[in-house]
C-alpha cells in the first residue's frame, strides 16, 4: 500500500478493496479474541483452512479471523456472512459439515445453534440471539466484521473517514465543540467531560503536547478495553489522532497492560500498518498536521492505571502517583501538557464525529451520553461484553441480555467499579445505570465490569478480597493507603475466619473514612468502597460472621465443614480417591465419612460428588460444631 | 547463571540508551533470562548512568519482574474477582499442592513456578490457568492433575 496523501484516497482505497472482495460469496468470521483462542478457535481457523482447500472453495469463500464478538460463554463461535447464521461452541470435527451444508446448501445445522438456556428456543441468525437483541452496538458492532491484523477491513468500514473530515474541514475548536455538545464522558471510571478535559490542555501553550491512551485495564473482571483493542485497534488509533489534532498534541502514548499479550500485539501492528499507508507520521493524510503514537507495555502493577502514576511508568519510574493540581493538562508526561483518556473514551471520538453531537447525545440519559460496554461475569447465564445505552436498568443487563443466574441460583449482588466500587443488592436492581447513580448507591460505574454474585457468594469475603487486592497493590507512598488497607484487609481477613469481635464494623466504617479522607490519589480515596457497600447493603451477614461465627454463604472455609450425608452416600469411592489428604474412609457401597480434623476444605468430595446422589454439603452454625463434636467422637472410638 | 555483558548492552542500544527506557529494558533482560540476575543490573546501572537502587526500586516494584531464577514452566493462576468466585482460591491451593510450593515461588527441582494474575481479562471462561503461555479454560481441582502432567512430559 502506497501513503497516501490526500483524503480522496481513503474512498478510493474503501472501494477498491469492495470490488477485490466481490468474488467471495461468503464469509465466515471467526471469533478469536483471547477468550476464543483460549477455547480453541485457532483449531478452527486451521480446520476451516483445511477443508476449504479439500473442496476448492478458498477463492469463493474467505475466513475473516476477527477479535471478540462478546459472547464469550460461547466460544469458539463462527458467523457465516451474508445470512449472519451464527454457530456456537464449535469442534474441528463440526467444520466438515458445515462447509457441506450450510456454506454449500444454505442449510442451517441445528444443533450448532444458539438454544435459550431457559425456554430451549432455538435462533439461528445473530442478531435475533436475545443477548444481542437487546444491545446497542455502536462501539463494538465492527468487531463482528475486522481482522484487527488488516487495516484494509477497517478502511472498507469507513475508517478513517472521521479524521479526514477533521482534518480538512474542521478547526481544532470546532471539534473540541462537536465532543463537548455530544456530551460524552470518560469512560475509565470518573466520568469527566472529556470536551471539557481537551478543551483544558488545547488552552495550554507549550511546544510540546502528548496524548495518552490508558489501556492499563487493571480491575479484575474487566476487559472491554482489552477486546476493543484486540478486536478493533484503529478505531481507538483514530479516535486517538482526532484528540491530538483538536489538543495540538504531536505524540501519543498507548499504554496497554502486559497480560493482555494478544492486545498488545494486535495494537503494535495497527499503529505499524497506520504509519505505513500515512496516517500516523509527518503528514497526516497528506496534511501538514504531525503526529505519531508509541506503544509501551505495562509491567504489572493496578496503580499504574491512575493517571499520574501512569506517567511516571511511562517515564521509566516506579508508578508513583503524585499530587494534582498541576493537573495532568498542565503538566503531565515529562512536564509538558499532556491530555489521557481511556480506550473506550477515544474509540466514542471518531463516532461522534462521523454521526454529529446531536445523534450522540440522544443515546442515554440526561447527564450520561452514548453507550457504554460493560463485562457481564460471574455467576451469570450468558457471560461476555454487552454495549448498552447509558440509562439501561440492571434488571435489564441481568435478566434480559445475560438470561438471569446460573443455574436457577437466587441473585444476590451486582459489583461493578472493581475494588473501587462496591456490591449493589438486588432490591436495587431497578436502578438506571448511569454514573450519577451508581456513585448514589455507594458504588461507581468505574470502566465497566458487572460481577454477578449469587447466594453462594459470601459479601464479606468480597470485602476481604478486594481489600487483600488493594493493599497488596497499593504503591506504598501515602500512609493512609498503605497501611489503612493493611488494617481493612486484616480485620476482614480475621472476620472470615471466625475470629470477628464486638465493634469490628464499626471499626471498619471508622477506618474507611479515614483512608477515603486521607489517600493521595483516587486508588486509596475509593478502596474502602467495598467494605462500605457490604456493610451498608449486607450487615446482616458480616453480623453472622462476627456473633455466630457462621457463614450464610457456606463459604469462608473455617466457618464450614463439609458432610457426607450417611442416607444419601452410595459408597462409589469417588470422592475417597480424589480427597488429597486422605481425609475420608469407606468401603465400596458402604458410606463414607469425612475425619473433619484431617479436612482441608478444599470442596473436591463436593465437585466428584456425582450430581445424582448429591451426598456432600456444607454446613455452618450449629449444624458444623455438632458434626465437628461427632467427628472428635468418632475419631476418640478409633 | 552467565550474564554476557554484550547481550545486556544490545538490550540497551536498542533503545538508544534513554532512561525512560528502563521499564522496556528489563523487560527484555527479563526474556532472555527469566529473571533479572545481580550482574545485569549492575550493567544497566552503569550503561545509563541511574543508580542501582532506582533500578532494584523498579525491579521490586513491578509484579513483571523477578530477582530469582524462575522455573522451566509459569504456571500462572488467575485470582480475580470473576475467577475468585468460581472457585480459584481452591485451584490455587491444590497447585500449591501438588507442586508443593507457595504462590510466588519456585518447586526444588527448577521445573515449575507458580504464580497468580490478578485478571487475565477472559472473565468468561473462568477459572483460568495459563502454563507457559497456554490456556486452561473452566478448570477444576479436578482438571490440575491432567494440566501438570501435559507440561511436566513436554520437557521430555
Amino acid at each position: 500500500m502506497e501513503k497516501i496523501i490526500h483524503p480522496k484516497q481513503l474512498i478510493e482505497w474503501k472501494q477498491k478493496s469492495l470490488s477485490q472482495r466481490l468474488v467471495f460469496k461468503k464469509i465466515i468470521v471467526v471469533s478469536s479474541g483471547t477468550c476464543g483462542q483460549a477455547s480453541g478457535s485457532l483449531q478452527i481457523i486451521e480446520a476451516l483452512d483445511r477443508e476449504l482447500e479439500k473442496r476448492n472453495l478458498k477463492k469463493t469463500i474467505r475466513i475473516e479471523i476477527s477479535g471478540c464478538h462478546g459472547f464469550c460463554e460461547l466460544e469458539p463461535n463462527i458467523i457465516i456472512y451474508p445470512e449472519g447464521v451464527f454457530y456456537k461452541k464449535l469442534k474441528p470435527k463440526d467444520i466438515p459439515k458445515i462447509l457441506d451444508e450450510t456454506i454449500l446448501k444454505d442449510k442451517i445445522i441445528p444443533s450448532l445453534i444458539y438454544d435459550e438456556p431457559r425456554t430451549g428456543h432455538k435462533v439461528s441468525n445473530q442478531k435475533e440471539i436475545p443477548f444481542y437483541q437487546k444491545q446497542m452496538r455502536l462501539l463494538t458492532e465492527k468487531n463482528f466484521r475486522i481482522n484487527p491484523t488488516n487495516i484494509q477491513d477497517y478502511i472498507v468500514l469507513d475508517g478513517y473517514q472521521a479524521l479526514a473530515k477533521v482534518l480538512f474541514n474542521m478547526t481544532s475548536k470546532e471539534v473540541i465543540d462537536e465532543v463537548e455538545a455530544s456530551g460524552l464522558r470518560g469512560r475509565g471510571g470518573a466520568g469527566f467531560p472529556t470536551g471539557k478535559k481537551w478543551e483544558i490542555c488545547r488552552r495550554v501553550s507549550s511546544d510540546v503536547k502528548y496524548i495518552i491512551c490508558n489501556a492499563d485495564e487493571g480491575d479484575p473482571g474487566a476487559y472491554m478495553d482489552r477486546s476493543l483493542l484486540e478486536g478493533n485497534p484503529h478505531s481507538v488509533i483514530e479516535g486517538m489522532i482526532i484528540g491530538a489534532y483538536a489538543i495540538g498534541a504531536s505524540e501519543g502514548y498507548i499504554y496497554v497492560r502486559m497480560e493482555y499479550p494478544l492486545a498488545v500485539r494486535h495494537v503494535t501492528i495497527a499503529v505499524e500498518q497506520a504509519k505505513k499507508v500515512g496516517l500516523l507520521g509527518n503528514s497526516v493524510l497528506g496534511s501538514e498536521f504531525k503526529f505519531d503514537i508509541h506503544v509501551v507495555q505495562g509491567a504489572g502493577a493496578f496503580v499504574s492505571g491512575e493517571e499520574t502514576s501512569l506517567m511516571a511508568s511511562i517515564e521509566g519510574r516506579r508508578a508513583f502517583p503524585r499530587q494534582r493540581p498541576p493537573f495532568p493538562a498542565q503538566e503531565g508526561l515529562w512536564g509538558k501538557p499532556t491530555n489521557i483518556n481511556n480506550v473506550e473514551t477515544w474509540a466514542n471520538v471518531p463516532l461522534i464525529l462521523n454521526k454529529g453531537a446531536d445523534w450522540y447525545s440522544q443515546i442515554g440519559t440526561k447527564k450520561s451520553k452514548g453507550t457504554k460496554i460493560f463485562s457481564l461475569v460471574g455467576k451469570i447465564n450468558n457471560t461476555g461484553l454487552v454495549e448498552v445505552p447509558l440509562g439501561i436498568t440492571l434488571k435489564e443487563i441481568i435478566y434480559d441480555i445475560g438470561g438471569g443466574i446460573k443455574d436457577n441460583k437466587k441473585f444476590k449482588a451486582v459489583q461493578t467499579g472493581g475494588p473501587s466500587g462496591g456490591c449493589i443488592p438486588a432490591d436495587m436492581l431497578d436502578l438506571p445505570v448511569d454514573y450519577d447513580t451508581l456513585t448514589k448507591a455507594g458504588s461507581i460505574m468505574g470502566s465497566g465490569g458487572m460481577i454477578v454474585m449469587d447466594e453462594d457468594t459470601c459479601m464479606v469475603d468480597v470485602a476481604r478480597y478486594f481489600l487483600n487486592f488493594t493493599q497488596e497493590e497499593s504503591c506504598g507512598k501515602c500512609v493512609p493507603c498503605r497501611v489503612g488497607t493493611r488494617q481493612l484487609a486484616d480485620i476482614l481477613t480475621r472476620i472470615t475466619q471466625g475470629n470477628g469481635e464486638e465493634g469490628d464494623i464499626k471499626k471498619l466504617e471508622d477506618l474507611s473514612r479515614t483512608v477515603k479522607a486521607g489517600s493521595l490519589c483516587g486508588f486509596g480515596q475509593t478502596a474502602p468502597n467495598p467494605v462500605l457497600t457490604t456493610i451498608r447493603y449486607f450487615r446482616d451477614e458480616y453480623e453472622a460472621h462476627i456473633k455466630e461465627k457462621s457463614c450464610p454463604a457456606l463459604f469462608c472455609k473455617d466457618l464450614i465443614v463439609y458432610y457426607i450425608e450417611p442416607k444419601k452416600c452410595v459408597g462409589c469411592l469417588l470422592c475417597l480417591k480424589k480427597c488429597p489428604v486422605k481425609a475420608i474412609s469407606g468401603e465400596r457401597k458402604k458410606v463414607h465419612v469425612i475425619d473433619q480434623e484431617l479436612c482441608i476444605k478444599c470442596g473436591a468430595c463436593l465437585e466428584v460428588c456425582p450430581p445424582k446422589v448429591g451426598a456432600v454439603s456444607k454446613y455452618t452454625g450449629k449444624k458444623r460444631d455438632r458434626i465437628l463434636k461427632k467427628s472428635s467422637v468418632e475419631r476418640a472410638e478409633k | 547463571m552467565e550474564v554476557e555483558e554484550l547481550k545486556i548492552k544490545s538490550c540497551i542500544t536498542k533503545y538508544n540508551y534513554e532512561k525512560k527506557a528502563l521499564i522496556s529494558i528489563l523487560q527484555d533482560i527479563q526474556e532472555e533470562y527469566n529473571y533479572l540476575p545481580q550482574e545485569a543490573l549492575n550493567i544497566v546501572s552503569k550503561t545509563l548512568g541511574i543508580p542501582l537502587i532506582d533500578i532494584v526500586g523498579v525491579a521490586t516494584f513491578y509484579r513483571a519482574f523477578s530477582l530469582e531464577p524462575r522455573g522451566k514452566h509459569l504456571v500462572t493462576v488467575c485470582v480475580g474477582t470473576a475467577c475468585h468466585i468460581r472457585g480459584a482460591p481452591n485451584i490455587l491451593e491444590e497447585f500449591e499442592r501438588k507442586l508443593n510450593v507457595k504462590a510466588g515461588k519456585t518447586t526444588g527441582d527448577g521445573q515449575f513456578s507458580l504464580e497468580t494474575v490478578a485478571c487475565l481479562g477472559c472473565c468468561a471462561i473462568g477459572p483460568v490457568v495459563i502454563v507457559d503461555g497456554n490456556y486452561y479454560a473452566q478448570t477444576s481441582i479436578r482438571k490440575v492433575d491432567a494440566i501438570l502432567k501435559k507440561h511436566r512430559k513436554k520437557k521430555k
